[in-house]
């Protein structure tokens, strides 16, 4: 149990100023605060309140929570498809939230998004999808045939011009789906949970194109997802939401390898596994025996970590340590996981070999809980 | 079957196609903005205006609850105000558009409805304008069941067609009335009903046809 824990859920933490205000700021939210009425017999709903803070130009920004924790509204703020209660939304210096009709069309054509069920236009082929925003920003139609020609060349699929969704696999649609976003030239890429619906393999093709649609193009990218692999994989900032509260905010690397909220450490755990694997989790007794083996996990962050840690750690205690389980994984650059290590009792109680490896770690700041023993 | 009555079979044959054409025609043109209004206009949609759309959809069920047959009397001077006469065919288009106007507005809310809501927010967020997501996304993906929807408005308007007899309208129903009832000549009765069910059949089956063609949804799986 950790200080953080007994936080209540929710409730901010002082962190905001990891982007500090003087940032160039392509969205910025100042004082927004969202409230749903009650309607038809369902209660209102305090969807978002008190969110200060501002996506950088140029960046990818993860916005990371579980589901009802306002996650959409936020990012419907971005684009003008919701109002804020209270608040101001800026997006490339302009205030969205206070545009109404026809300049709030205007501003929304430099805002792409993309969604997580695609949401193509059935009736219409790959071409005429991503041709749509053009055709409704009132293009001539030469200029929109050669923008598509391109766009689907951006994202991988210039042999599916004349295919139909419902001849598409999932991941080709998403890229549909992205040029579409893109048609326009926004400065702006909001992407609303569009990797859920895709297996894994086509997951890391999307933000691999993602990535290089940043790169490349320069766009600002936010992505709202529930998965933390999405945040790793391709975010540098992250903003964390709980129950329609920003708990954390500030670069990957930072936050998630010192996550101070309980939720952001869930998602941390979720991402690294903290669990054992199961065979080993059956072995461990709280009694040592004669020739067994104490189990230490040791969480392993940021600089050098582990690298020749398990070899100092043996020289250290004049034991052979060995490895029972590890897990590493790199979140916005910096390793994170965490190793199970076993310590050789051999015929002494070990306590002493325990006591002393507890203290190395303890010495080399990584966190280090003993976990049994195993025989 | 004598060459006069087989005249009379294709004369009224023409009368009726008339008749359901042109009330299609126009309880489409009335119908289609009813039904996408009807569709989008509750609270929180496209054109929300809840009130409009409660007391529309009151006219509309009380129309549509009438009987036909009432209808047509009830309205006779407005049928004589907009035809000239309420008695012949054209005259007869009128009760006949009054009565598949609701009934289309209806099917075209149901299938503008089945539209899939998120596209309305995609195009939202592109800065598409009500009237554009309507012309650009709901009716070109609602195209298949505004097809069938129209199918069945036509195939009902057929069996309604035969009531204007009552008030001189013609067609093939009349026909049927007059010379196989009162008259007693089964024979023409039978042939009414055939031409009957084979156009009725030539209509869903073009309509079916027409739908599945624009059904981009399923097709080639």
């Amino acid at each position: 149990m950790n200080a953080y824990q007994s936080l209540a859920i929710g409730q901010p933490i002082e962190r905001l100023e990891a982007i500090p205000p003087a940032v160039d700021a392509m969205v910025r939210f100042e004082g927004i605060s969202k409230t749903y009425p009650a309607y038809r017999g369902k209660p209102g709903v305090n969807a978002l309140q008190t969110i200060d803070f501002a996506i950088p130009r140029g960046s990818i920004t993860g916005v990371i929570g579980r589901s009802g924790a306002g996650k959409s509204s936020l990012v419907r703020l971005i684009n003008g498809l919701e109002k804020p209660t209270t608040g101001r939304v800026i997006v490339d210096g302009r205030d969205i939230s206070a545009l109404t009709g026809r300049a709030l069309r205007l501003a929304q054509r430099s805002i792409g998004m993309i969604f997580q069920h695609f949401n193509l236009l059935s009736s219409r082929t790959a071409a005429d999808n991503i041709a749509l925003p053009l055709e409704i920003a009132g293009w001539a139609k030469a200029d929109i045939k050669a923008r598509v020609t391109e766009l689907l060349a951006l994202v991988g699929i210039a042999d599916k011009h004349d295919r139909y969704p419902s001849e598409l696999s999932g991941g080709q649609k998403q890229r549909v789906g992205i040029a579409r976003a893109l048609a326009t030239r926004p400065s702006v890429l909001l992407s609303d949970e569009a990797t859920s619906a895709l297996d894994p393999q086509t997951t890391r093709a999307i933000l691999d194109l993602l990535a290089n649609i940043n790169r490349e193009l320069g766009v600002t990218i936010v992505l709202i997802t529930h998965e933390m692999s999405v945040v790793r994989q391709l975010a540098k900032e992250v903003v964390v939401l709980d129950a329609g509260h920003v708990v954390e905010s500030g670069h990957v690397a930072d936050i998630f390898t010192h996550p101070k909220h309980p939720i952001t450490q869930s998602f941390l755990a979720e991402a690294i596994g903290d669990s054992l694997p199961v065979s080993l989790a059956s072995r461990i007794v709280p009694e040592p025996s004669a020739g067994g083996h104490a189990v230490i996990r040791i969480q392993v962050d940021g600089a050098g970590a582990g690298d020749t840690l398990v070899a100092r750690l043996a020289r250290e205690i004049g034991r052979d340590v060995s490895l029972l389980s590890a897990r590493i994984d790199e979140v916005g650059g910096q390793h994170v996981g965490s190793l199970v290590l076993g310590i050789p009792l051999g015929v002494s109680s070990g306590a002493d070999a325990v006591t002393r490896t507890l203290a190395f770690m303890s010495r080399h700041q990584f966190p280090a809980e003993h976990l049994g023993y195993v025989a | 079957m004598s060459p006069e009555l087989i005249n009379l079979i294709i004369q009224a044959t023409f009368e009726s196609l008339y008749m359901v054409g042109i009330a299609a025609l126009l309880g489409t043109a009335f119908g289609l903005p009813l039904g996408v209004f009807l569709a989008t206009s509750r609270k929180g949609e496209l054109f929300a205006a809840p009130i409009v759309n409660r007391v529309l959809g009151i006219v509309v069920n009380a129309t549509r609850s009438t009987p036909f047959i009432i209808l047509v009397v009830a309205i006779i001077p407005f049928t004589r105000l907009i035809a000239g006469t309420s008695i012949g065919s054209s005259a007869a288009i009128v009760p006949l558009t009054i009565a598949s106007t609701p009934f289309i507005a209806r099917l075209v809310e149901a299938a503008i409805r089945e539209v899939d809501g998120g596209l309305i927010e995609t195009a939202s967020s592109f800065g598409a304008s009500p009237l554009q997501i309507v012309f650009k996304v709901l009716i070109p993906e609602a195209l298949p069941g505004l097809l069938l929807a129209l199918t069945l408005a036509v195939v009902s308007l057929l069996g309604y067609s035969a009531m204007v007899g009552a008030v001189g309208g013609g067609g093939l129903g009349d026909l049927g009335i007059r010379y196989g009832y009162q008259r007693f000549m089964p024979e023409m009765m039978l042939a009414v009903v055939v031409v009957l069910i084979a156009l009725v059949q030539l209509v869903q089956s073009a309509g079916d046809y027409l739908a599945r063609r624009v059904n981009r949804r399923l097709r080639h799986r």
